[in-house]
């Protein structure tokens, strides 16, 4: 079974990886998903898959399967957080789109103006953008 | 109980400070005030902390009287109550600042709620005593950021807001898989029982691993090498205000963790880390200060400059004695006044010059000599000259690097200090001395707005004056943090009883 949440994790961290690579935010934003995603899953993984007695609990008001809640706790809390700054990256991404046409980050880099001056601006896009 | 009222007061404050202001969103003259008075009774609350963590210890309240490690613990030491006052310092200091020039439109697009959330989020992580808590406050302290840096709107500051936000998400995420390792290893988050069993964990390498990725998370936060390309590419855009407490206080965060979780939990193991810590530490110097020489805007320049100061701040927890430690944490508060100084001056350069374009600027020292004069005393005091506060901090890394013999560090720290001062005089000489360029000045602000721009800089400059002429007891309130940093024994028989500690 851990073999196995090792694999999907990976799996996973290598979509968000090859996401993130891409020069338009809208991609970026969807590899930080996966790679959220990714990261819960190892936090359950982490916390043992399958019976642990929690703490705290008496042993006997719990069934023989209960599982520990605190990562499952913890993975709610994450989501809540990633929701919010996910929501976040959307409105300005889409912001952008909307008022430069673009959500390519090098043409957004690019179209910056230029500042005095003129040859030192250029450069620091220049090198902003490499 | 008055003790755990005080607890919790730094939190409180700016809580409350960001929910009436949120409140009153339509009426930014009512905003102003009450972001004020919840800035002082921050700073209040703070002293009132120090004093209490410097005479009796270790300050420790239980969050819904669930017993450590299984609920939420606040816990301050000295060090934590140190950076709850300068907290407190700048969150007055930028809340005054934030009334000059431009403060209509800032406010009407949500400045003081935003700025009160970055403080809670701040005074939050540096008051946890949680692992897991500490992420929320990251997470925390991380969205009112986003919401201040895009303020304006403009395309400079989209484009600056979108690399920040990704480079940080990605680093925060890291910081979560981390606590999932951590909690894999040891089954807890507390970070005193953390301290307490990673000694003991089979898997060194398994921590070992999680403490990197950790030092990723905060390092990016902090804008270390390789790290810290996020920093200049955004910073330059924020106005004023806001760049001045991102300047001051959001690194520094990322800072007070790595030196939090390197000298408590991964302490066992610092032969492993010192080293990796100490090359990170003067790569972070000297890529610093190298691009702050290529620019020619002062906020760019100045944005260079964190960076490279991050270094100084390293340096303890990478040779871990307390001459070190002590050192850095004089290095933190000196630099933080100092850095956020010089942020709201180049806004009153701006207000003066009508621009950050050092080719644009000039003659400022003929038609405004008291701002080069308050320039002077922060900009010297980063460059480390004596009498100001930078000379002592960087006069107690060096030494404590030369006790080490680490001699490079050393070497490395000096030389980047000399490269600090080439920076500072070239914004000197072109936005100062160099002859006025053509063209009609800008319009001289108003009389309540000059008061509010300059009374800021005036007290953080005389806060500079003033630890650099009476270092003693900023000294000696360093080495009290750093002998509690370095007692880890204390530190977790004060959260988890005295049984606990071995």
């Amino acid at each position: 079974m851990e073999i196995l949440f090792a694999i999907a994790i990976g799996t996973v961290v290598t979509a968000s990886v090859y996401l993130f690579l891409s020069r338009d935010l809208l991609r970026g934003l969807l590899g930080f998903i996966l790679f959220g995603t990714a990261v819960n899953l190892a936090i359950l993984l982490a916390g043992r898959v399958g019976p642990m007695r929690p703490p705290l609990v008496d042993a006997a008001v719990l069934g023989a399967g209960a599982a520990n809640p605190l990562p499952q706790a913890l993975i709610l809390t994450a989501i809540v957080i990633g929701f919010g700054l996910t929501a976040f990256a959307l409105i300005l991404t889409l912001t952008a789109h909307r008022e430069f046409g673009t959500t390519s980050v090098e043409e957004l880099a690019e179209a910056e103006t230029p500042k005095v001056p003129a040859n030192t601006a250029a450069a620091a896009t220049r090198r902003e953008a490499a | 109980m008055t003790a755990q009222l005080l607890l919790v007061a730094p939190l409180l404050a700016p809580l409350l400070g960001a929910a009436l202001t949120a409140l009153l969103w339509r009426r930014p003259a009512v905003q102003r005030p009450i972001s004020l008075a919840a800035t002082v009774l921050l700073l209040g609350a703070a002293v009132g902390l120090l004093a209490h963590t410097a005479s009796h210890g270790t300050l420790v309240g239980a969050m819904g009287a669930w017993p450590a490690p299984f609920g939420i613990v606040l816990v301050v030491d000295v060090f934590s109550a140190i950076m709850l006052v300068i907290t407190g310092v700048m969150a007055v200091a930028v809340a005054l600042y934030a009334m000059g020039p431009g403060a209509a439109e800032r406010d009407r697009a949500g400045f003081h709620p935003l700025f009160q959330g970055l403080l809670l989020g701040v005074a939050g992580a540096f008051a946890t005593g949680d692992l897991f808590n500490l992420y929320v406050w990251f997470e925390v302290m991380l969205i009112a950021s986003f919401g201040l840096l895009v303020l304006d709107r403009t395309r400079e500051q989209i484009d600056g807001g979108l690399r920040y936000v990704l480079l940080n998400l990605v680093g925060t995420t890291f910081f979560l898989l981390a606590v999932g390792l951590l909690l894999g290893l040891t089954g807890t988050l507390n970070m005193a029982d953390l301290a307490r069993l990673a000694p003991d964990v089979d898997n060194q390498g398994a921590l070992a691993a999680a403490a990197m990725l950790l030092l990723v998370a905060f390092g990016a936060k902090a804008a270390v090498f390789p790290l810290f390309n996020w920093l200049p590419a955004a910073y330059h855009t924020a106005s004023m205000p806001v760049a001045a407490i991102f300047a001051a206080l959001l690194t520094k965060v990322g800072v007070y963790a790595i030196i939090r979780v390197f000298t408590l939990i991964f302490a066992h193991d610092a032969a492993f880390f010192g080293p990796i810590l100490a090359v990170v530490a003067m790569a972070t110097m000297v890529t610093g200060v190298f691009g702050a020489a290529a620019h020619y805007d002062v906020r760019r320049i100045l944005s260079f400059h964190i960076i490279s100061q991050i270094g100084y701040m390293l340096v303890g927890v990478a040779l871990m004695t307390p001459l070190a430690i002590a050192g850095s944490i004089l290095y933190v508060i000196h630099h933080i006044v100092v850095k956020a100084n010089l942020f709201l001056i180049a806004g009153a350069i701006r207000q003066a010059g009508g621009s950050f374009a050092l080719a644009r600027l000039g003659g400022l020292w003929v038609t405004r000599p008291l701002l080069g004069l308050l320039f002077l005393v922060p900009a010297l005091s980063l460059a480390g000259m004596p009498p100001l506060s930078g000379f002592w901090g960087k006069l107690a890394v060096v030494r404590a690097s030369l006790e080490a013999q680490s001699w490079v560090l050393a070497a490395v720290a000096l030389a980047v200090g000399v490269l600090t001062l080439f920076s500072m005089i070239k914004i000197w000489n072109e936005a100062f001395w160099k002859a006025a360029p053509a063209g009609p000045p800008p319009a001289p602000p108003t009389r309540s707005q000059r008061l509010a721009t300059f009374t800021p800089i005036v007290a953080l400059a005389a806060i500079t004056v003033t630890i650099g002429l009476w270092t003693e007891p900023f000294l000696a309130l360093s080495f009290q943090a750093a002998d509690g940093l370095l007692d880890r024994q204390a530190y977790i028989a004060a959260v988890l009883g005295p049984e606990a500690a071995r």
